[in-house]
């Protein structure tokens, strides 16, 4: 039995899948450093994340893959959920070992998994791109601050930054405490040890940060929410089948109204 | 706080809110001036109405005043209703704000007819430019076109708008005659002409030349009303293939009356036809995505589609002899027109069964529904079902039988209908 643990990393798991294949040593378990427990069974390799054989795995992985196979690994490791390492090394070891292509057999559990997981993944950063609603502050920032079922804030920064080129934005991950950054030339990753926003805030800032229009804008939207509803086709279902209630903490539309 | 936009607001979102398009997505508008907005891809829904209808733009007219006195419209001249109107400045404003704090994807512009049409679509064609141009504004513009405009006006409009629409507004010459005498379908099919005679020019010239000015990249749309008057689901589908074919339009859309008016013209009905409004749009996806032709969707004998059940499932009960089709070798085709296989799943199967054969197991872990479907296939000859069940029996199964429930909708109008009676 061999129990791997990396870093927590995305090249750090790949990283891992090299070193198994070096060994001939296929894991048990593949678990992050700092949460994995001292076994009394087996072997424990730790790996150290080496840019190098991820590449190695990641070129193997890439001539062997389409770019939506390969995106929906990525989207695993973004997933987040207990035993997505392991998922990934199935996935890259069955891929290495059959001689012909096996994208697309739905019929092999892991494929069929990863491709549900994508999809999952898939739909958050869609709801992301979607519900995430900034907040201008006085001095110019447009800010939004979301908790996403699964980290999918490096999923959703190309989307912003074809979208809002002319503004300053940042938006935070609150629980996982990372957030990005585009200053109008370029968006990078920070993350902040004491943001101004506590996550129990739920993302709102603090109406003394707001530009003078921000609760205009904000009013004028609920207003807008209200006149476009048809009351004789109300369908409540639907609209929560749309809106699930844990997505209303971003939408200023489901806040109470404003005077 | 600005009251006076915010009463304008409320009035003209109201008016506008029974217009049901609310697609942003086809648009190819892509951000490279370093402007605000991005419309290349797909369409994003930012809210849902209680309704559970989509948000995606900001849909508004720039004016309730109108000339017009259509019956079925709640901004027609004879109704007594508040009257306002923007100026071009407030919905060019209102558009960047929401759109810059990502409440939107873009605007929807409709009006009433101020003056005369030209009058009326300059102002729109005037935001949108503004929108454009002082602002670099690169998200999703969608104009009404409004009918009797010039064809330099529509010919403009096309240069700013990613889409324009020209409403026909009721499935009849005869009864947009009736309930619409300022209005007819020669005067609503010509801008609808001329406009895809300009989107075709400007396809053939992109082909020729790179540079070629953009014109409605997301295309034209219509939308007409259903059960504000008599017509069958046969003479609206028949319409709307003839829109799809003859006039290229993107999207026909479906408007189930919302009795705003108690106009005698118009039929006598206390709830929105939502069922057959649905109904209407599974048959119009039919003829969309699924091959489907509009003679195999209604006919002389089945002129109305049946509200109890989705009609590509009427259509399988009517042509049993296609079935059963056996999933490890029926063509893609056919396996789209089993009752309950979507594009996604009918995709899968193809997909999956060159690496091994099929049974219903891989069909339910790839997320399959068996519950229509399970009477209509085989996989490896072996089926899930009985087959020799009438057609009749199972419709009867399918809505009652195992535990099947009714459509959440279907029996809030059937309770209506308890109440009302």
């Amino acid at each position: 039995m061999y129990f791997y643990t990396y870093d927590g990393s995305f090249e750090g798991l790949l990283t891992v899948v090299f070193e198994a294949y070096e060994r001939k040593a296929w894991p048990t378990a593949i678990e992050p450093e700092q949460l994995a427990q001292p076994s009394m069974f087996g072997e424990t390799v730790r790996v150290m994340t080496d840019e190098g054989k991820a590449n190695r795995v990641w070129l193997g992985l890439k001539k062997r893959l389409s770019v939506s196979a390969l995106e929906s690994l990525y989207y695993t490791y973004l997933w987040e959920q207990s035993g997505f390492e392991r998922l990934i090394f199935d996935y890259a070891r069955l891929v290495f070992d059959s001689p012909e292509s096996v994208e697309g057999n739905y019929t092999a559990p892991f494929i069929l998994q990863v491709q549900q997981i994508q999809k999952q993944v898939h739909r958050e950063k869609h709801r992301m791109e979607a519900f995430v609603r900034f907040q201008k502050t006085a001095d110019g920032l447009y800010y939004a601050s979301i908790s996403p079922d699964f980290n999918v804030l490096p999923l959703i920064v190309r989307h912003f930054e074809k979208r809002y080129a002319d503004q300053r934005w940042a938006i935070y991950d609150t629980s996982r405490r990372d957030g990005v950054y585009y200053d109008l030339r370029a968006t990078n990753f920070v993350r902040l040890e004491n943001p101004g926003v506590t996550p129990r805030q739920q993302g709102k800032l603090n109406t003394d940060q707001y530009d003078e229009n921000e609760t205009r804008y904000q009013m004028l939207w609920q207003v807008y929410f209200d006149h476009v509803n048809i009351p004789e086709r109300k369908n409540p279902k639907l609209h929560l089948r749309h809106i699930p209630k844990r997505y209303w903490k971003y939408l200023s539309e489901k806040q109470p109204r404003l005077q | 706080m600005n009251d006076k936009v915010i009463g304008k607001l409320k009035i003209l979102a109201d008016a506008a809110k029974y217009d049901v398009s609310c697609s942003s997505s086809g648009g190819k508008r892509k951000n490279d001036n370093k402007g605000l907005g991005n419309a290349e891809g797909m369409g994003i829904c930012h809210s849902y109405t209680e309704d559970g209808r989509c948000v995606s733009l900001l849909k508004i007219l720039l004016t309730n005043f109108c000339i017009y006195d259509c019956a079925y419209c709640v901004t027609r001249k004879s109704n007594d209703v508040q009257r306002t109107a923007f100026t071009v400045q407030e919905v060019v404003d209102l558009t960047i704000n929401f759109y810059r704090r990502n409440y939107i994807e873009g605007l929807f512009l409709s009006s009433g007819i101020f003056k005369n049409a030209d009058y009326t679509m300059e102002r729109l064609v005037r935001v949108a430019k503004k929108l454009r141009q002082e602002e670099k504004f690169n998200g999703y513009i969608h104009l009404k076109t409004i009918p009797g405009a010039s064809d330099e006006l529509i010919k403009e409009a096309g240069l700013y708008a990613d889409r324009l629409s020209v409403n026909i507004e009721l499935p009849s010459e005869q009864s947009l005659q009736s309930l619409a005498p300022e209005k007819n379908y020669s005067e609503i099919l010509l801008p609808m002409g001329s406009i895809k005679d300009q989107l075709v020019q400007a396809k053939e010239e992109s082909k020729l030349f790179k540079a070629t000015p953009k014109f409605a990249p997301a295309g034209q749309s219509t939308q007409l009303i259903v059960g504000a008057t008599a017509e069958s689901d046969r003479q609206i589908l028949q319409l709307s293939d003839q829109l799809y074919k003859g006039y290229n339009l993107k999207r026909v859309y479906y408007s189930g009356y919302v009795p705003v008016s108690t106009d005698s013209r118009l039929s006598i009905i206390t709830e929105p036809p939502i069922i057959r409004e649905n109904r209407i749009y599974q048959a119009d996806w039919l003829m969309r995505f699924y091959g489907f032709d509009v003679k195999e969707i209604v006919d002389e004998a089945n002129p109305n589609l049946d509200l109890d059940i989705d009609p590509k499932l009427g259509w399988a009960l009517r042509n049993r002899h296609f079935f059963p089709v056996e999933i490890n070798t029926a063509d893609y085709e056919m396996i789209l027109r089993v009752p309950g296989i979507g594009v996604k799943s009918a995709k899968k199967i193809i997909s999956a069964r060159r690496f091994a054969p099929l049974h219903f197991d891989h069909l339910r872990q790839m997320g399959v529904v068996l519950k229509r479907a399970k009477y209509f296939i085989t996989c490896q000859t072996k089926s899930l079902q009985r087959q020799d069940f009438d057609s009749e029996q199972l419709r009867r199964r399918i809505l009652f039988g195992e535990g099947s429930v009714r459509s959440a909708l279907l029996t809030q109008q059937l309770d209506l209908f308890q109440r009302a009676g």
